[in-house]
């Protein structure tokens, strides 16, 4: 019952690091409809700036907001200069420049900051929480720093004009235009959002997984998941998705023989498909009806 | 009577010339060796999901254009040609038939992995090219018998395995082991050799964890071995891995006796990340020395190849145990390369790789040495153990071989 | 806000391509097929091994043509199937001396069946959650090759080592005659061409066929073509299994060119090529498999010469150029040569 207890736990921690990736994932595809592969290299770099300023000697709250402003700026100028032109080509096209960003942004990185680890400081300090082993202070930071994106996110989409602009923008641009809204500028501010989202998330992930080119490989497959299972449309989603998926794969690893070790990924991955099918919009994602 | 004089003694002259032996050596050459330069063929992940270990390549490059800058090896310049497989088996494939068939290089030396070594091992020995000092710990490297002309260099995953089964036997005889391994060729090498090792006591391991590179944290698996009552806990896994270990041992207050794999026995890049206050009393081995202890600041050896990262490789992380690796490969290759004189024949580059007699490459722990011979293809086979303290290692004990044949 | 509204006559997720400019003119396709016979016979054994590769990749790119070109599907899962094609012919040959060329329609069949079968869950899915269903069917293929209960057949993480063929006797003794030797490398680089082209001209005939307008109806407009009585469910698993199917024989052409199978060589990595490749190409324009395939195979190696330490961002900065000039892939370009073709013709 213990182990059960501790594996719960753990995987809340972890499900904290795909929570916090998710939500950038959800943001990204509120604005345009589409994953960007790239998100997780974005984050990684923005860390490695906020890590880099804390180096020549800029304080950690100070180089955080320096890193989020400079982020949301990054995002808007990627989405500028390199998708506003892709705009007209087919979606696989745009995938396909994700997918180029990613690699240009990673081995950019790899360059500058080589790939040995690096330590990244926490805020919140790396003691056991409420005296519980399980979880560190800098975990529950975490958690609570993610809780209060979402309920940014959430006051953001619901209750300003600019947010929902946005949802106009994503979901039906033709009227979203004929009310002038300027569907352009949505897109761009949503990568801007997203981007920032993203160095949030990866200043809060690097103290546990430490700083490094590759870091953020498999966070972004888990976050992706996360933010499938959770529903695409719904930043509470993802921020549940991405415990699930924490939980879920410590607690197969643990209680499934024999192959459960060796297969966390691919059953966690399986278990979501399973709940894709029966419900195809996600856990809390709202159903999309097609008109014909 | 002179014509017949004259006769003789141009014969004689003839057979003088012909019946002493030339006064300088043949030299002999085969494909990528020349008068003026040798052709060296490596294959590195220089990108993909292993390209940490891309500066390898990078600082043996540099050690070579330093060779040159000094008058090359026997008044030739060594090409060195570095290509990427990005970790990818049917890369280095294409990459090592390239070198092979058009770079024609002479040989192939320090390619990095197990799994790209031995997708192009068979055409490698099929065409007679040496495939000399692969970069991996792989036990299997060591078999002239059947592949004559490969050739590794680091102490294998298993022999080290071996030396930590034998401590423990010693001195901890009753122990509980955890393991946490990676889950590919290292991970599953080493374990193996823990259970070969233990015998039949290998019922000592209690539980094994293996995780999958692309785990963002392991720290799941860490509770896991918690709760199995385990009192050693053996850390088969890469610095990322390592760190991340070290770290949640910390917070989650367990204090097993922990044993290190060597390849993240590195004090720049885990132990100082991952907190020095976390890592007192970690036991590992090493056979070389580490860029970022103090206590080799004044060696001699470690004296020359920190001046080399000055003038030839400033970008290079002495932190890096990569680096140092690169450095003490290369030298190795070029005392091959000596040994060869005019004779540079793969062959000959093959007897040679296999005639090293207590060779001391400048970063190799003092008293460790180089040895091969025909039917020990196994250059580097000792160790040292080593203990944390404070916020450098601590050789302790003997130099243990942990020699294996296959 | 409450169910949001997709109006799907606004555009669809991949565009059709029409039918006349699926494939290449006469002409142009003789002049390719002599250049693909001749080539090898001038050059070294290495380059022949390299065009080997392009045509296994070009094989596996058109395989995925037919499955998001033909039908409209999402995939980032074929490195899944071209892994077990792989797989399939080297064990067979290795544990069960089967005849290389034999393991190939065993592979083809095997992941024909894994395709329709993983096909069926997927129906439920599209666009994004099918990405990530084929992307989960991709990351997990290695680890299940990994896995201790298959170790004796697949040989773990170490893989297994595959013996090239010979040229058979017949052919060999006929080539004595000349006085001319054939490689083994180049015996296997006309065995794969033979292949190709075979299934090429199936592909393009399966695509014109009743089956591919259907295809093609799926992909335009699902719901249309469900009330037009198109069994959608049928045809989507069966673009699924045949694309699969395709990808395993190149998987199993792959294994036996390269001599060796890992659980390293079918990553996620392999994938993401793949489908770089189809965009590269031309999505659905079935002659533009082998431009996508040359771009995956030779641009990082361009990419790498230009730089070492910035290989990635070399490669993603020439992609993006491809994109930027090109953002239909090959395809367009073909198209526009056409025109200026004709334009000049009309002079």
């Amino acid at each position: 019952m213990e182990l059960f207890t501790n594996q719960i736990l753990a995987g809340i921690s972890t499900g904290a690091i795909y929570a916090c990736m998710a939500l950038a994932l959800v943001m990204i595809y509120q604005a345009i409809d589409h994953l960007n592969f790239a998100q997780g290299e974005m984050a990684m770099f923005s860390t490695f700036i906020s890590w880099q300023l804390m180096q020549w000697g800029v304080p950690y709250w100070v180089a955080f907001v320096i890193t989020l402003a400079f982020s949301f700026i990054a995002g808007i100028a990627i989405e500028r200069i390199l998708f506003k032109p892709l705009a007209k080509a087919p979606i696989l096209t745009n995938v396909a420049g994700f997918i180029a960003l990613y690699s240009i942004i990673n081995s950019c990185a790899g360059l500058i900051w080589d790939f040995t680890i690096k330590q990244y400081p926490t805020p919140f300090g790396s003691s056991p929480f409420l005296g519980s082993q399980l979880i560190s202070t800098h975990q529950a930071g975490m958690i609570g720093i993610t809780l209060l994106m979402l309920l940014g996110l959430f006051y953001f989409f619901r209750y300003t004009r600019i947010g929902l602009a946005m949802r106009a923008a994503a979901s039906v641009p033709e009227s979203a235009r004929l009310v002038g809204i300027n569907t352009s500028w949505m897109i761009a501010l949503g990568w801007g959002m997203a981007a920032a989202i993203g160095s949030v998330a990866g200043m809060m992930i690097a103290p546990v997984v430490f700083l490094e080119p590759n870091m953020m490989l498999g966070v972004l497959i888990y976050g992706f998941a996360a933010a499938v299972l959770g529903g695409l449309t719904s930043p509470f989603g993802a921020v549940i998705g991405g415990f699930l998926v924490g939980t879920f794969e410590n607690l197969v690893g643990t209680y499934i023989p024999g192959v459960g070790n060796e297969l966390k990924l691919p059953i966690a991955l399986a278990l979501i498909i399973t709940v894709l099918v029966v419900k195809p919009a996600g856990l809390f994602g709202r159903p999309i009806v097609k008109r014909v | 009577m002179l014509l017949e004089r004259l006769c003789t003694i141009v014969l004689a002259a003839v057979a003088l010339a012909f019946a002493s032996p030339p006064s300088f050596a043949q030299k002999k050459y085969d494909t990528g060796a020349s008068n003026s330069e040798i052709k060296i063929g490596n294959i590195m992940p220089y990108s993909g999901p292993a390209s940490a270990y891309g500066v390898i390549g990078k600082t043996e490059q540099a050690y070579f254009n330093k060779i040159n800058a000094e008058g090359g090896i026997n008044g030739r310049k060594i090409r060195f040609l570095s290509y990427d497989d990005a970790y990818s088996p049917p890369k280095a494939v294409e990459q090592a038939r390239r070198l092979v068939e058009s770079d024609e290089v002479l040989l192939l030396f320090n390619p990095l992995g197990t799994p790209s070594n031995t997708a192009i091992q068979k055409y490698l020995n099929g065409n007679k090219v040496p495939q000399l000092f692969v970069a991996t710990g792989a036990t299997k490297w060591n078999d002239p018998k059947d592949f004559p002309w490969t050739m590794g260099w680091q102490p294998s995953y298993q022999s080290e395995a071996h030396i930590y089964a034998k401590f423990l036997l010693k001195e901890k005889p009753d122990a509980r082991i955890g393991v946490l391994y990676q889950n590919d060729d290292f991970g599953k090498d080493y374990l193996k050799g823990l259970r070969d090792a233990l015998g039949p006591r290998s019922s000592m391991i209690a539980a094994e964890e293996s995780y999958e590179t692309s785990e963002p944290s392991i720290d799941g698996h860490i509770v896991k071995l918690k709760a199995s009552g385990a009192d050693v806990f053996i850390s088969i896994t890469t610095p990322k891995f390592a760190a991340q270990a070290i770290k949640k041992l910390a917070e989650i207050d367990w204090h097993p006796m922990h044993i290190l794999s060597n390849v993240s026995a590195s004090v720049g890049g885990v132990m100082g990340p991952a907190g020095f206050e976390n890592s007192q009393g970690i036991l590992s081995a090493a056979y070389a020395k580490d860029g970022a202890d103090p206590q080799w600041d004044n060696d001699p050896g470690m004296k020359k190849f920190y001046a080399f990262l000055r003038q030839y490789y400033p970008d290079g992380n002495r932190l890096d145990g990569s680096v140092v690796y690169g450095y003490g490969a290369a030298q190795t290759m070029v005392q091959v390369l000596m040994q060869c004189g005019d004779d540079l024949t793969r062959a000959n580059v093959m007897k040679q790789a296999a005639s090293l007699k207590d060779f001391a490459p400048d970063t190799l722990l003092p008293g460790i040495t180089i040895n091969t011979s025909a039917t020990d293809f196994a250059p580097i086979k000792q160790l040292q153990m080593m203990r944390f303290k404070g916020e450098k290692w601590q050789l302790f004990g003997d130099i243990i071989s942990g020699a294996m044949s296959n | 806000m409450s169910a949001a509204e997709e109006i799907v006559a606004e555009g669809q997720a991949v565009e059709a391509v029409p039918k006349r400019a699926m494939t290449l003119g006469t002409g142009t396709s003789l002049v390719l097929l002599a250049v693909l016979l001749l080539v090898p016979l001038l050059v070294k054994n290495f380059i022949i091994f390299q065009m080997t590769m392009l045509l296994i990749y070009g094989i596996a790119v058109l395989a995925l043509n037919i499955l998001t070109g033909g039908s409209g599907q999402f995939s980032l899962g074929q490195s899944a199937f071209y892994a077990i094609g792989a797989y399939t012919s080297a064990i067979l040959m290795e544990h069960f001396d089967v005849n290389y060329a034999l393991t190939l329609p065993i592979a083809g069949i095997l992941c024909f069946a894994v395709g329709f079968l993983f096909g069926q869950p997927a129906l439920r899915l599209s666009g994004v959650y099918l990405a990530l269903a084929t992307f989960a069917l991709a990351t997990a293929m290695p680890q299940l090759l990994k896995l201790g209960f298959f170790e004796k057949w697949t040989g773990g993480v170490q893989g297994l080592v595959v013996t090239k063929p010979e040229a058979p006797e017949a052919v060999q003794s006929m080539l004595t005659w000349f006085q001319l030797k054939m490689s083994q490398d180049m015996w296997l680089y006309y065995f794969t061409l033979v292949v190709t082209v075979a299934i090429y001209i199936s592909s393009v005939n399966l695509l014109r066929s009743r089956s591919g307008r259907a295809f093609m109806a799926i992909r335009d407009n699902e719901i249309a073509a469900s009330a037009m009585g198109v069994d959608v469910a049928l045809y989507k698993t069966l673009a699924f299994g045949v694309s699969a199917g395709i990808t395993g024989v190149a998987g199993g052409l792959g294994a036996i060119a390269v001599q060796f199978v890992a659980p390293d060589s079918y990553t996620i990595t392999l994938a993401i090529a793949l489908f770089l490749g189809m965009v590269v190409g031309g999505v659905g324009w079935l002659p533009g498999s082998i431009v996508g395939s040359a771009f995956i195979i030779f641009v990082p190696n361009l990419a790498e010469s230009i730089s070492k330490g910035l290989s990635g961002a070399v490669f993603g900065v020439l992609l993006f150029l491809v994109i930027f000039l090109v953002p239909h892939g090959a395809r367009q370009v073909a198209m526009v040569s056409q025109q200026l073709i004709a334009k000049l013709k009309q002079r």
